[in-house]
């Protein structure tokens, strides 16, 4: 008997440590760091993606509006399942801000969930999208990040209660769900397609919201864009593959202007959380939105999500 | 076959009937208020898009329709019509009237601006096109929820 118990308590002291192992934060490889760090970032270039990654709609001020959005200090407050969780401070104030990180700091935050400290992210901030990105656009989004103006305004802690407030945790989600590989294949390498599919799976991360999840807050498999129940409250996210009533009647002229303007083809307008969306994506080139909305329109056909 | 005519004439007459009633809840008359918005918008969207010509008589006849519209817009919205027929009206209506009713009247005050300015050219239209249609996002923002 006290041999079993014994035994138990080998096996779960075993245990255990396999977990803490297997849930310790795993920075980006050294080799792509340095490769990161050795490149030089294009700030115009930048602006491109930072547009696309909506950067703003999280850490600008909340209700900032024009220039202000320009202004990094977080504030804005994300409800969800899990807790609520406010947007830092990223403008490049040395201290309030991320005026004091390298590049290859901004990498692992980026494409691997992995703050300076070496502590894991919560994926509400969407480094699981954002871990497609190249190596030239995470040079050329920081060196955008450095041009803005500095802010000394302090980021709040995330109002997360037990047990997602481990954070250690969360290395048991990355096991789970975290993938830098693309979300559907679509076979054929049409350019515009491509790019389409970097945009919105990359930075442009549409489908944090537009999958459905599951409990652990993982994608529901095979449900890719197929709209989701809306996760800060009533309503749902529309399904933009071609299988949803959503916007299957639309042609990728429709999306693109959509996009573009915030009017849908019978001009009714854009709402919800795509309010702020639209007005980043209508900073892109149009030639980026026509490559999201061929994108779509190439997507496999999916029922609702939210059903 | 009279018996056969009696009940065609009763389905005609239900089917014109039943509309009728719904047509008066308030949650019908304020989705078709807006039906009427997006086809005004759409004629002017496309005069400003290009794709139909310029037309002054039009665009202030769509101008003054949307301007008519959010003159009244606001009141259908009482209580006990937070939910059926299908209505996006977000709850946030209800619980926040004092910030719908100042993003109604914003939207009137635009919509007025836009009709006193009747623009005579293309670039005038284009001047009030915008600041008139950022209403429709902005509000949509908070008090319009996607249900479908």
């Amino acid at each position: 008997m006290k041999r079993l118990a014994l035994g138990l308590g080998l096996a779960a002291v075993a245990g255990a440590a396999v977990a803490f192992v297997a849930t310790a934060p795993s920075p980006v490889a050294p080799e792509r760091l340095e490769a990161i760090s050795e490149l030089e970032g294009d700030a115009q270039a930048g602006e491109t993606l930072f547009w696309a990654g909506g950067c703003v709609s999280c850490h600008a001020a909340p209700e900032a509006a024009g220039e202000e959005q320009l202004v990094l200090s977080g504030g804005v407050r994300l409800a969800s399942d899990f807790g609520t969780f406010i947007g830092p401070n990223i403008s490049p104030h040395p201290e309030a801000g991320i005026g004091g990180w390298s590049v290859a700091q901004f990498a692992n935050a980026m494409l691997a969930g992995v703050s300076p400290d070496g502590g894991h992210y919560y994926p509400a901030f969407p480094y699981g999208s954002y871990a497609r990105m190249s190596d030239q656009d995470i040079a050329d989004l920081f060196a955008f990040l450095g041009t803005l103006p500095e802010s000394a305004t302090a980021s709040l802690p995330h109002e997360i209660p037990f047990p997602f407030n481990i954070r250690r945790s969360l290395g048991g989600w990355k096991l789970l769900f975290f993938s830098d590989e693309p979300r559907v294949a679509l076979g054929g390498d049409d350019a515009q397609i491509a790019r389409g599919q970097y945009l919105v799976e990359g930075p442009g991360h549409c489908g944090e919201c537009h999958t459905p999840r599951n409990a652990l807050g993982g994608f529901v498999g095979d449900a890719w864009l197929a709209g989701a129940q809306n996760p800060e409250g009533e309503g749902v996210i529309p399904n933009l593959t071609p299988g949803g009533k959503s916007i299957s009647g639309w042609s990728a002229t429709d999306i693109a202007y959509y996009l573009e303007s915030g009017f849908t083809p019978d001009f009714d307008s854009v709402g919800g959380s795509m309010v702020k969306v639209q007005k980043n994506m209508a900073r892109l080139t149009s030639g980026d939105r026509e490559a999201i909305a061929a994108y779509l329109k190439a997507l496999p056909e999916r029922p609702n999500g939210w059903e | 076959m009279k018996f056969r005519t009696l009940f065609a004439a009763a389905l005609i007459g239900a089917a014109g009937f039943a509309p009728a009633i719904a047509a008066d809840e308030p949650q019908v008359v304020r989705q078709e208020m807006m039906k009427k918005n997006g086809a005004d918008v759409g004629t002017l969207a496309k005069m400003v898009k290009g794709e139909s010509p310029f037309d002054a008589a039009a665009a202030l006849a769509a101008l003054t329709e949307i301007s008519e519209v959010a003159a009244t817009f606001g009141e259908h919205f009482p209580e006990g019509s937070e939910t059926g027929f299908e209505t996006e009206a977000a709850p946030a209506i209800w619980t926040d009237r004092a910030g719908f009713d100042a993003k109604v009247a914003e939207f009137k005050e635009d919509a007025d601006a836009a009709v006193a300015a009747a623009p005579a050219d293309l670039d005038g239209l284009k001047a009030v096109f915008g600041p008139l249609t950022q209403n429709c996002g902005s509000c949509h923002e908070t008090y319009r929820l996607k249900k479908s």
